[in-house]
């Protein structure tokens, strides 16, 4: 994990494009749709969402593909480490590159839909939430998609599907929270899919990558 | 198909029965070899008998078709983790980062396969292959022999018993091949044990090499 941050860190532009990527797909629609500020808070949370799944999503193809190429998981699947250890560490290195600056950037964009602050933590506490079960299911399925033809459009019919439960509950939380609901249901189920994916997928990561080393 | 001279050490490495098929081209099958502390046995045979894929057999990247591989009496099947702790491979691919640089290469390297060098250790082995002057250019910027050097400086300070080496003379010079051997003839002096598929002649002082022809 921490040999992929400094690789981040030298090489700045991926992890910069991802999130320029989310801020301008964000900042783009209040321009396009005008300024109603009920139309605006109302798709708020929804645009915001979808914009931090597509830049997750940016940020999949290397994130083995890489090491795939260079041998470096070659060794890492010879190492007397436990897969689950890298394989884990690869996606919380992912998280920490993607999903985090957007969580950390999204009250900010928010503002631009004039949503009110409770809205906003709710919508910054779902990504929290939300964008580690993108990075999951994601890693899994650039595991699965490594050394195919064509895996870039193979890795995006893999994991947009998959994506799709995480951006309803995420979206769904920050409008329960400004329609007056409570968003603990969707942020508990949001919650659940976290472990859920937390325990079962790195170990799948490790058994995909097994794999496509063969 | 292995040859008599054996060191009289007990085997580390034993290959069972092991078969590989790759499509409809059986590769290899019913091969039985072992190695032991000290010796070196060099996989020899024509271009695509399956000298690479033997080698990632043994070492567990690939799957065999049938057999076993024991190390220290234990199937891999049951602990591959134990194998994997004691085995450095070299293969085709160098598992370089060509943004990081020399140094730091290897240091990821090393705490990946759970060795734990200090910076001095690792600056003298950097130095003893040649990349004193070199060691914070990024990777990228060094030449096919200077990057398989610092294959070399890892193998060196690598405490694995066991090295599995694919073609490792490949793009090396005459000092780098020498160096090589040198590395190789302390390891085996070492009591270590290596595998390599090479069409080389290795001929290390010390320690009992053996061959193995396929196809």
């Amino acid at each position: 994990m921490s040999r992929d941050l400094q690789l981040a860190w030298r090489h700045p532009d991926e992890a910069v494009l991802t999130v320029a990527f989310f801020a301008l797909v964000a900042s783009l629609f209040p321009l396009g749709i005008g300024a109603e500020p009920q139309l605006l808070a109302r798709i708020g949370p929804g645009v915001i969402w979808v914009g931090a799944l597509l830049a997750a999503f940016l940020a999949l193809p290397g994130l083995f593909a890489a090491d795939y190429a260079d041998g470096s998981l070659e060794q890492m699947t010879l190492s007397p480490h436990p897969a689950l250890g890298w394989a884990s560490g690869k996606i919380a290195a992912h998280w920490i590159v993607s999903g985090l600056p957007l969580t950390v950037l999204s009250p900010l964009i928010g503002l631009q839909y004039g949503l009110t602050p409770d809205t906003l933590a709710v919508e910054a506490a779902s990504l929290l939430v939300g964008t580690p079960v993108l990075s999951l299911l994601g890693g899994a399925c650039a595991a699965l998609a490594l050394g195919a033809r064509g895996g870039g459009m193979l890795l995006a019919l893999l994991a947009l599907p998959l994506f799709v439960p995480i951006l309803i509950f995420g979206a769904g939380a920050a409008e329960a929270q400004a329609t007056g609901l409570s968003p603990a249901p969707h942020l508990s189920l949001l919650g659940a899919g976290l472990i859920a994916s937390a325990v079962g997928l790195p170990w799948a990561v490790g058994a995909a990558v097994r794999i496509a080393v063969d | 198909m292995t040859a008599p001279h054996r060191s009289g050490q007990p085997d580390v490495l034993q290959v069972r029965g092991i078969a590989c098929r790759r499509g409809v081209a059986l590769l290899f099958s019913g091969l039985d070899f072992e190695v032991a502390g000290g010796e070196l046995l060099c996989v020899r045979g024509p271009n695509g008998c399956g000298k690479t894929t033997l080698l990632r057999c043994v070492t567990g990247l690939t799957r065999p078709d049938d057999g076993a591989v024991l190390w220290k009496g234990v199937s891999t099947r049951t602990d591959a983790l134990a194998m994997h702790a004691g085995m450095a491979f070299s293969g085709h691919l160098p598992g370089l980062k060509d943004d990081l640089s020399a140094e730091e290469n290897l240091e990821f390297a090393l705490r990946l396969r759970g060795a734990t060098v200090s910076v001095e250790q690792r600056r003298e082995a950097l130095a003893a292959v040649g990349l004193e002057k070199r060691r914070r250019l990024p990777a990228r910027r060094l030449s096919a022999g200077q990057r398989r050097r610092i294959g070399l400086a890892r193998l060196s300070l690598d405490p694995a018993e066991l090295w599995v080496l694919d073609e490792p003379l490949t793009a090396l010079d005459d000092a780098g091949q020498a160096l090589f051997i040198e590395f190789l003839d302390r390891h085996l002096a070492r009591g270590g044990l290596a595998l390599a598929a090479t069409h080389h002649r290795l001929a290390p002082p010390s320690g009992v090499v053996r061959e193995l022809r396929l196809g």
